[in-house]
């Protein structure tokens, strides 16, 4: 029951999301849309999912995109022209997408496939097997490391995309020594790289 | 300064340790409750984010400057990395835990610490780094929020 109430505030935020030309608001508003999922996990029992959920989506990206807003336009372009192609489209994939949960296990199923696999031996082996109380610790740590380091590597590799394309502008990344051995020319060139880097990204939000 | 309001200021000051202290308790307690290193690493971060946006990004980077964050960054990978490498070293395949302590589960304990303790550090590291790279391109280095106040935010 609230279950289905949170789906439908978050079907309510996601309709209003797309209706809003604002974009202090649609930020704002995204981050509801996470809060409601946070919600929505922890009533589901998978706290620790609803914990990165509400800490990932609902704070730093809310924060994050403030950021770029401040670097951008607060409104985006109005176009009223309705395009039908996109629309239908939109349409069919999100009818395959709900044809595709018939065929899905109803939630709890204790025969669904994901109950049956690995999951078991997690539950009744993984006190023996690593110790932690949290099995979902156990599991990411343990059991998957692997993927966890890829995970941590993903994070790694964003951190260092981003300070490739944003790092240095106006020698605020940089240590203060380093910056005044550049030359000038360098610096006169970057700042024309992170301008064109700038106005991209000015065309791609709006 | 982004925002000269003293409530927002005095309030951030208040509340920033307990946030910090809160990221440490998910980063060691994640074995026996929710949390883990990626949450603690986010929530470590907030903090920062918060004194950053309410004290200006240059304020912040004083109390932590961009060299320290990227080591954070790069740290923790490597602390990740390097635990694998000492499993195999000690005879084990890849992150395998069990030979780092007396027992198999005294090494599973050390092994999840000092990995959650690397995913921490990184993530708390690149977040860090993301929100300042893009909160320095504002005027004067400040990301340009105050406009919001003026602006009642509500249009």
């Amino acid at each position: 029951m609230i279950a289905i109430a949170l789906l439908l505030f978050m079907a309510a935020s996601a309709f209003w999301l797309v209706r809003l030309r604002n974009l202090f608001a649609v930020v704002m508003l995204s981050g509801v849309y996470s809060l409601f999922a946070a919600a929505l996990y922890l009533v589901m029992d998978a706290v620790d999912v609803a914990f990165t959920e509400a800490a990932v989506g609902a704070g730093i990206s809310t924060v994050l995109m403030l950021s770029t807003l401040a670097l951008t336009s607060r409104t985006e372009k109005s176009h009223n022209k309705l395009s039908v192609m996109p629309l239908l489209l939109v349409f069919i994939t999100g009818g395959v997408l709900v044809y595709g949960t018939f065929d899905m296990p109803r939630y709890g199923d204790i025969n669904a496939p994901i109950h049956q696999h690995v999951a078991n031996h997690y539950i009744e082996k993984s006190a023996a097997e690593v110790g932690p109380p949290n099995i979902v610790t156990s599991i990411l740590a343990s059991y998957r490391g692997f993927d966890t380091l890829g995970e941590t590597a993903v994070v790694f590799t964003a951190a260092i995309g981003v300070l490739a394309i944003l790092g240095r502008v106006k020698g605020q990344g940089m240590s203060t020594s380093r910056v005044a051995y550049r030359r000038k020319e360098d610096v006169e060139e970057e700042n024309k790289e992170d301008d064109k880097a700038v106005s991209d990204k000015k065309e791609t939000t709006s | 300064m982004i925002f000269k309001a003293p409530l927002l200021r005095v309030v951030t000051k208040i509340i920033v340790p307990p946030i910090i202290l809160f990221a440490l308790y998910v980063q060691f307690h994640g074995d026996f409750g929710p949390g883990g290193g990626f949450q603690a690493g986010v929530i470590m971060a907030a903090a920062f984010i918060l004194y950053g946006l309410v004290y200006g990004v240059s304020t912040a980077r004083q109390a932590i400057t961009a060299d320290v964050t990227r080591v954070i960054l790069a740290l923790g990978v490597l602390l990740f990395g390097g635990t694998g490498i000492v499993t195999m070293l000690m005879g084990a395949e890849f992150l395998d835990y069990s030979v780092l302590g007396k027992t198999p589960l005294a090494g599973q304990h050390l092994g999840i610490l000092l990995i959650e303790f690397g995913v921490g550090m990184t993530v708390a590291g690149a977040m860090i780094t993301i929100f300042f790279a893009f909160a320095g391109h504002g005027k004067d280095g400040n990301i340009a929020l105050d406009q919001e106040n003026e602006g009642g935010g509500n249009d």
